[in-house]
C-alpha cells in the first residue's frame, strides 16, 4: 500500500481546472469554476472539524460571514488591499472560532450541532443591528475600489486567482493536518474522545485548534467572494442553506477524507448547476439534494471516495 | 514509592463508591485488586487516572500530587490504563491506535518513532501482522491486547490493567499472564483488577481487597486469600455458613 500520494494527483488536477478559464477565455467557465473552488475550500475546511474530529459544525458558514465582513470593512474604510484584508478576515474568523470553541466544544453530538446553528443565527442578528457595518442593508463597494486592481474586469480575474490560491492552500493544509501528529490526535478524538484523553490527547485544546483551523479558510473564502460581489449583507453572509450545502459536500465525497471533500464539492457544484438550469428541476434542487443526502447516509455513509477506498485496496494510498 | 493514594473518597449521589481508601504501590511490583462486583475497583482506577474528580483525599504519583490534574496530563506523567470495556478507536488501524498512545503519552514521540514503537509493542503483545487492520474489526481477545499495546506504547511507569483476562479462554489467559509478567520485567509497575482468583494470586506480589468501597484487606496473596473478611465478602459469613450447614445436617 503506497501512502501519501493523494496530493500527487489532486494538486495537478486542481491546477488544470484553474487553468481552464484563462486558456479558453470563457467568462462563464470562470464563474462556474470560481464557485467550485469556493466549495472545495469550504468543504475541505469543514472536513477538519467534522471529518477528522467528528464534530458536525452545522452553522459553519458563520466563519465565512465573519471573514467576509472583516475584510470588506477594512477594504471599504481603509482602502486596504484584498490580500492583507483577506488574511485578517481569516485570522478574525479563526480567533472567533477558537473563543467559541472553548465554550461550545464542550457539547457533544447533536447538542454541538444545534449550538453552532444558534451561533450563526446570533451573529446574523447582531450584524443586522450594527449600524457601523451597515445593519440589515449591508455594505457596498464604490466602483473606485476596483481601480487599484486595474478596473472591475481585472479585479474579477484577480479575485479568481486569489480564490484559486486560497483553495490550493486549503487543500494542502487540510492534507498536512490529517497526516500530522495533530491530525492523529483529532482522529482519536473522533473515534472515542474519552479514550483519547486517557491516552494523553489534550482534547479540549485540540478541538479548539481544529475549530480555528477549519474557520480560517472559510474566512478567507468569504473575503474573496464578497470582494468580487461588491456588496455584503447579513442574509448572504450568514446563509444557513450554505452551511447545509457544506455538510452535504463533505458527506457526499466522504467525510474525513481530503480527496472526499474535494470530490464532494466538485460533484455538488455540477449537480446543483445541472438542476438549476434544468426547467424540470429548477425549483427542486434543495429537495433533490436532500433526497441524495438521505440516500448517501443510508446506503453509502462513507461517501463516494470512502466507497471506492473500501472496494479497491490499490487506490487507498492515493485517496486519503 | 511510585503511587500513594490517601483517604480517597468518591460518592455518586447517595452511593459511596470509595470510602477513605489508602494504599501505596512500590516501584516495580504488581499489586492485584480484588473484590466483588460493585466494590469500587474500577472507580479506584478512574480516580487514579483522573476520569473524574474525587470528593476527598489525595493521589500522589512519583512524589507529585496529581489529584487535580486532568487525565491527559496524568497520562503524560506516565500513568497508562486499559479499560474493562475495551475502547478501540474503531476506524483507525491497529498501528494508528498504538501510535496514539506513543505520540500523546509519556513517550511523546513523533510520528515516525511512534510507528516504530508501535511495531515493537504489537509484536510484544502478539498482534504482529495485524497492524493494517481496522481496530473495530478485531475480535475481543485481540482488542484486549490492543488496549494493552496502546497503554504500553506510551512508555508508562505505572500501568493500570482493568480485567484484561475477563472473557478470555484458558489458553489466552496464560498467554496474557506471560505478557503481564514480561511487562513487569521491563520495570513497569502494575496495578491490576481481576476476578480470576488463581490468576491474580499467581501473578501478584501483593493483593488488596475492596468491598463496598472500603479496603478490607491487604497483604501477600496467601494472607488475603485466608483473611476471614475476604472470605466473607465472597462467600458470606463463614461461621454462619458452617452453622447453617450443621443446622441442616441436624435436621436432616
Amino acid at each position: 500500500m503506497e501512502r501519501g500520494k493523494t496530493l500527487f494527483w489532486l494538486i495537478p488536477f486542481l491546477v488544470f481546472i484553474v487553468a481552464l478559464p484563462p486558456v479558453t477565455g470563457s467568462v462563464t467557465l470562470r464563474e462556474g469554476i470560481f464557485l467550485i473552488l469556493m466549495y472545495v475550500t469550504l468543504a475541505s475546511s469543514l472536513n477538519v472539524i467534522m471529518g477528522y474530529t467528528g464534530y458536525v459544525s452545522f452553522g459553519h458558514i458563520v466563519f465565512y460571514g465573519i471573514g467576509g465582513y472583516i475584510s470588506f470593512y477594512l477594504m471599504l474604510r481603509d482602502g486596504m488591499h484584498l490580500i492583507p484584508a483577506m488574511i485578517l478576515g481569516g485570522i478574525g474568523a479563526a480567533l472567533a472560532a477558537f473563543a467559541l470553541g472553548e465554550a461550545v466544544l464542550r457539547l457533544r453530538g447533536a447538542f454541538f450541532a444545534i449550538a453552532t446553528i444558534g451561533v450563526n443565527e446570533a451573529v446574523k442578528a447582531l450584524v443586522n443591528n450594527l449600524n457601523f457595518i451597515g445593519g440589515a442593508e449591508g455594505l457596498f463597494f464604490n466602483f473606485s475600489v476596483y481601480k487599484a486592481y486595474g478596473g472591475a474586469a481585472r479585479a474579477i480575474w484577480f479575485s479568481y486567482y486569489t480564490m484559486a490560491a486560497v483553495t490550493l492552500i486549503t487543500v494542502v493544509a487540510s492534507y498536512l493536518i490529517k497526516m500530522s501528529k495533530f491530525g492523529l490526535g483529532l482522529r482519536a478524538i473522533r473515534e472515542d474522545e474519552d479514550a483519547a484523553i486517557i491516552l494523553g490527547v489534550n482534547a479540549k485544546r485540540y478541538k479548539s485548534l481544529a475549530y480555528a483551523a477549519s474557520a480560517f479558510f472559510p474566512g478567507m473564502a468569504g473575503a474573496v467572494f464578497f470582494f468580487k460581489a461588491g456588496n455584503i449583507e447579513p442574509h448572504d453572509a450568514f446563509h444557513l442553506i450554505k452551511s447545509i450545502e457544506m455538510i452535504f459536500m463533505v458527506m457526499l465525497g466522504g467525510y474525513g477524507n481530503v480527496a472526499g471533500a474535494f470530490t464532494g464539492a466538485l460533484v455538488y457544484e455540477r449537480l446543483k448547476g445541472f438542476l438549476l438550469v434544468n426547467p424540470l428541476f429548477k425549483n427542486l434542487h434543495m429537495a433533490i439534494s436532500g433526497v441524495v443526502l438521505l440516500l448517501i447516509v443510508l446506503f453509502m455513509p462513507q461517501g463516494i471516495i470512502g466507497f471506492i477506498r473500501e472496494k479497491s485496496k490499490k487506490l487507498r494510498g492515493v485517496l486519503e | 514509592m511510585i503511587l500513594q493514594v490517601e483517604d480517597v473518597t468518591k460518592t455518586f449521589g447517595g452511593l459511596v463508591a470509595l470510602s477513605d481508601v489508602t494504599f501505596q504501590v512500590e516501584e516495580g511490583e504488581i499489586l492485584g485488586i480484588i473484590g466483588p462486583n460493585g466494590a469500587g475497583k474500577t472507580t479506584l482506577f478512574n480516580a487514579i487516572s483522573g476520569v473524574f474528580k474525587i470528593d476527598k483525599g489525595k493521589v500522589i504519583f512519583k512524589g507529585k500530587e496529581i489529584t487535580k490534574l486532568p487525565p491527559n496530563q496524568r497520562a503524560q506523567l506516565g500513568i497508562a490504563r486499559t479499560h474493562q470495556i475495551v475502547k478501540p478507536l474503531d476506524d483507525l488501524s491497529v498501528v494508528e491506535n498504538v501510535m496514539v498512545g506513543a505520540c500523546f503519552g509519556k513517550g511523546n514521540a513523533g510520528l515516525a518513532s511512534a510507528r516504530r514503537k508501535a511495531g515493537e509493542v504489537l509484536e510484544f503483545v502478539g498482534l504482529e501482522g495485524k497492524g493494517d487492520v481496522l481496530a473495530g474489526k478485531l475480535n475481543v481477545p485481540e482488542k484486549k491486547r490492543l488496549e494493552m499495546a496502546r497503554a504500553l506504547a506510551s512508555d508508562p511507569d505505572l500501568l493500570l490493567l482493568d480485567e484484561v483476562l475477563a472473557g478470555l479462554n484458558p489458553a489466552e489467559i496464560s498467554n496474557m499472564l506471560e505478557v503481564v509478567k514480561a511487562i513487569r520485567n521491563k520495570g513497569i509497575t502494575i496495578l491490576m483488577i481481576e476476578h480470576l482468583m488463581h490468576a491474580i494470586m499467581n501473578v501478584s506480589d501483593r493483593v488488596m481487597a475492596l468491598v463496598y468501597g472500603r479496603k478490607i484487606s491487604e497483604g501477600t496473596p496467601k494472607e488475603v486469600a485466608n483473611d476471614p473478611q475476604v472470605v466473607e465478602a465472597y462467600l458470606g459469613d463463614p461461621e454462619l455458613a458452617i452453622g447453617l450447614l450443621k443446622d441442616k445436617r441436624g435436621r436432616g
